[in-house]
Formats: C-alpha cells, sequence, structure tokens
C-alpha cells in the first residue's frame, strides 16, 4: 500500500542535482562522444547543438539540438542526459521536456530567443538549471522555477578566469548577506534585484537552496579542481574535453581530479601527459559583445 | 563500542552531506570515505544517491573497491541509498557490462527503473522497520528491486503506475537499502535503523 504520487515538486527537482554533487557534466553533441564521456566516468552529459568553441568560431544563431541526436545520446548512454534551450525559448524546452531529457539547461551559450523574459520554469515537470554570474542573478532565476544554478564562466574560450569571478562573487555576496541585521535584509533585497523571502532564506541558509556548479572555460583538471576550492558542488565541462588532444584521457583526469580537488599528488598525478589542451581565447581578448556571459539578467 | 559509533560516508560523489546530516542527528560520528586509509575504525558505511556507473569506475580509480569490499565482506555494517542499493547488489540489471558492485544484497536491482528525471515522484511509503508513521519517499531516477533470495527481508514497497508491486527497501544481515532517498527529507528514521543495525553488529 501506498499513497499518491506527486511529481515534478522541488524537492524531486532539487534532489536530482544533488545526486549530481561532486561529478562532472560532459558537452557532447553525439552519441560517440556521449559514450566517451560516460566511460570516463560522467555524472551526466549535456546535448547541444555545436560545443561552445565551434559556436564562437562559426558564428550563426545557436539553437536546441537536433532530437534524432538527442535520442541517439539518449540510447547510447545510461546516465542522465541534459540538453540546451535557448534563453526565453519556452517551446524548445517543451520539445525537450517530451523528448524525457533528465535536466533542461537555459542557456548563454546558444542564442536567446527573448532579451526580456526567460522560461517560467515552473510550467515544467522536467527541471532547469540556469547560469548565473552574481547572487542577484541566481535568485531571479531560482524564482523561475531553475532547480540548480551553474557560473555562467566565458564559455568556448578554455579561460577559467570569468567562471572564478562569478563563483567568487556568488560565495561573497552570501557572506555578506549572512552578516545583515533582519532589517538590513529589505534594502539588500531591493539591491539584488530579488524577492526578500528568498534572500531571508539564503541569509540563513550560508548558501543557495539549490546546488551550485561551475561552468565556463574549465579546460584542465587543476581548473576543475580550483573551482571545486572555490566552493561549486560540481562542474560541467564544454569545450574543453572534446577541442583537446585526447579527450577520453582529459575527460577521466577531469573526473579524478573533481573527486579529489583537495589533494594536489592526485591532481599532480592525472594531469600527466594529458596532450593538447584547447588552444583557448583570453576572455579580455573578446570584444564586450560577443561575450556570452552577458546574455541573461 | 563508543556512544557515537563512527561512520563512513563514501564521499566520491553524490547526495554526501544530507545522509552526513542524517547520520549525526542519530548519534554517529561521520567521516568522509575517499581513500583506503579513511577506512580505518570505520564501524559502518553509507553508500550514498549519486551516479552509480560514475560511483563504481572512482571506486576502482581511487583503490578504494578491494579494501572496502574486504570489509563488506567480514560483515561491517553499510546502507546504500539509490546508486548505493545498485552497488549493493548481487545482479544489476540496465547497468553498463563494465559496471561492478559488492554484491551484499542477494538481490536483482534495475536501474532507473521507473524512467527518466520527468517520471521522478515522491511518495509517502509504509515502513513497519521504522514506526506506523508514513515515511515520506522521495524517487529520483530510481532503481527497484526485481528479485531477493532467501535472507532478504522487504522493508517496504510501492504500487507501480501499471499496478504491480514493486521492493523498494530491503535488509539482509549487516546489509541494508533503499531505491528512494530518505536523506532528502526531515525524516531520519532509515537511518535511526540503520544505527541499530550499526550497534546490533558492534
Amino acid at each position: 500500500m501506498s499513497s499518491e504520487r506527486v511529481q515534478g515538486t522541488n524537492r524531486v527537482k532539487r534532489g536530482m542535482a544533488e545526486m549530481l554533487k561532486g561529478g562532472v557534466i560532459m558537452d557532447v553533441v553525439d552519441a560517440e562522444q556521449a559514450k566517451i564521456a560516460e566511460d570516463a566516468g560522467a555524472v551526466a552529459v549535456m546535448a547541444l547543438e555545436r560545443v561552445p568553441a565551434d559556436i564562437r568560431a562559426q558564428g550563426g544563431v545557436a539553437r536546441m539540438s537536433d532530437p534524432h541526436l538527442i535520442n541517439g545520446i539518449k540510447a547510447a548512454v545510461s546516465i542522465p542526459v541534459m540538453a540546451k534551450a535557448r534563453i526565453g525559448h519556452f517551446v524548445e524546452a517543451q520539445v525537450l521536456q517530451s523528448l524525457q531529457v533528465d535536466y533542461i539547461d537555459e542557456s548563454e551559450v546558444l542564442t536567446p530567443a527573448d532579451f526580456k523574459h526567460h522560461i517560467n520554469k515552473w510550467d515544467f515537470t522536467v527541471p532547469f538549471v540556469c547560469g548565473a554570474t552574481n547572487l542577484g542573478e541566481a535568485l531571479r532565476r531560482i524564482t523561475e522555477g531553475a532547480a540548480m544554478i551553474r557560473s555562467k564562466g566565458e564559455a568556448g574560450t578554455g579561460d577559467v578566469s570569468n567562471a572564478v569571478t562569478h563563483m567568487r562573487t556568488i560565495r561573497g555576496e552570501i557572506a555578506h548577506l549572512k552578516t545583515l541585521a533582519k532589517d538590513e535584509l529589505y534594502v539588500a533585497a531591493k539591491e539584488l534585484q530579488a524577492p526578500y523571502d528568498l534572500v531571508c532564506e539564503v541569509a540563513e541558509l550560508g548558501h543557495l537552496p539549490v546546488v551550485l556548479f561551475t561552468a565556463g572555460g574549465i579546460a584542465t583538471p587543476a581548473d576543475a579542481a580550483l573551482m571545486m576550492q572555490l566552493g561549486a558542488d560540481g562542474v560541467f565541462v564544454g569545450s574543453g574535453i572534446f577541442k583537446s588532444g585526447d579527450p577520453a584521457k582529459r575527460a577521466k583526469a577531469i573526473v579524478e581530479a573533481t573527486a579529489n580537488y583537495m589533494n594536489p599528488d592526485v591532481l599532480a598525478r592525472v594531469s600527466e601527459g594529458l596532450g593538447e589542451a584547447m588552444v583557448g581565447i583570453n576572455v579580455s581578448d573578446i570584444p564586450v559583445p560577443h561575450r556570452l556571459a552577458e546574455r541573461g539578467w | 563500542m563508543s556512544a557515537r559509533p563512527l561512520i563512513g560516508v563514501l564521499a566520491l560523489q553524490g547526495d554526501v552531506r544530507e545522509h552526513a546530516r542524517a547520520l549525526a542527528a542519530n548519534g554517529a560520528d561521520v567521516r568522509e570515505v575517499r581513500i583506503p586509509e579513511d577506512l580505518l575504525g570505520v564501524q559502518g558505511m553509507v553508500l550514498p544517491g549519486g551516479e552509480s556507473t560514475t560511483m563504481s569506475k572512482l571506486l576502482h580509480f581511487q583503490g578504494l573497491f578491494e579494501p572496502l569490499q574486504e570489509r563488506l565482506d567480514s560483515g561491517l555494517p553499510v546502507y546504500g541509498s539509490c546508486a548505493g542499493m545498485i552497488l549493493l547488489a548481487s545482479e544489476i540489471l540496465d547497468g553498463r557490462v563494465d559496471q561492478t558492485s559488492f554484491s551484499r544484497i542477494d538481490m536483482s536491482v534495475r536501474r532507473n527503473a521507473f524512467g527518466s528525471q520527468v517520471d521522478s515522484f515522491e511518495s509517502d511509503l509504509d515502513m513497519p522497520v521504522c514506526g506506523d508513521m508514513p515515511m515520506p519517499a522521495v524517487f529520483i531516477r530510481a532503481p527497484w528491486v526485481e528479485r531477493i533470495g532467501d535472507g532478504v527481508t522487504v522493508l517496504a514497497r510501492i504500487s507501480t503506475a501499471a499496478g504491480a508491486d514493486r521492493i523498494v527497501a530491503v535488509e539482509q544481515g549487516p546489509a541494508m537499502a533503499t531505491s528512494f532517498h530518505p536523506e532528502l527529507t526531515a525524516d531520519v528514521r532509515v537511518h535511526g535503523h540503520f544505527m541499530t543495525i550499526v550497534r546490533r553488529h558492534a
């Protein structure tokens, strides 16, 4: 005997992200890459049309992946499959939910479909992850129903500096909230442009009410461990793996580095002989209008 | 045994903190286990929720699989939730061919048996071993038990959408497992039951 079942609750959506903690989620464009990721120990794969470095190099409008490719990836692996939808493109999200992907990333890496509104994520049973550069942005996404947050970093660059900035910013802003008196949280909520109740919750918890991963520019095992030591719950790696010389080896090394992020001896061992890292672009060389982290608000 | 038993939580990946909290609430001291040396002195182990294929790989990468297998074979009490249940099964259905487990409970477990994330759900269960109050249970891409051997006690079942009854919590000697995640709720009775097993086997 058992009572009624409820699907798509906050606990089920946020809980799914809790299960990914300490793990690496890898960008893949097809079933073959997905298998390499699973073999390396990825906790999930992220299906997208092109990895961010190619989107950057080739330009044009970047959209949700072809359902045929997503189905191929789902059939090829047993780990969770996530997929990216454009910011504000709730119909791409409806399609992805219909395909039964396990998580949707409403992502600034794709070309935004709406420059004002994000997707109302409460409308969906499937959970969403969204990018953020600071605490206010993270809390606005949670208000819209995001069940997981990741730093934006600067995708497709192999330059970890923006991911560092975003993680330090979010962590610093949370630490500041904790020092405020209750009556000061009203103004804090106004300044963060986030709901008062959620601001109070974060001030009390000392962390976001959802899992916080890092993303954007992570290319080496040491990059992944750096982000974990800065307080990330886990790591997204985009172009860093499949734009490198030996994807299978690098993928496994980043998985091991993430699990052993506090152990420099392991980090030294897994960093050895990985072949070429992705060439990379310095974020400072990218003109501001072409920086993906500026998308979303 | 000391007043506060030392319980290890496998900390390679997954919801380690949540288990640590539920164990501490039941009077345990908790140690995160990543390398073989971490196993020294632990009086019980928890295998958390997470991705079972990832944990299985990392157990081998870390050289932790064999030492932990030895401790479990010599009767160390162990509790696994979700991915942890899969790691304790004697047979994994719908797993990867290279996936290994500790085979501490004589059962066949089907991975992702309830479906993908959109099928994940919450429900209250009857779990008499934890008392009369319904047990709030969170199922996330959860496995179920399709077969149990002699000596395995069923602690809870759930009816599926298709109307079949599935086993979702079991116990055999010093080992127990749940398909669901009690660690995601404020109800710590499942971990309390595990601590009873730990004390019984001390």
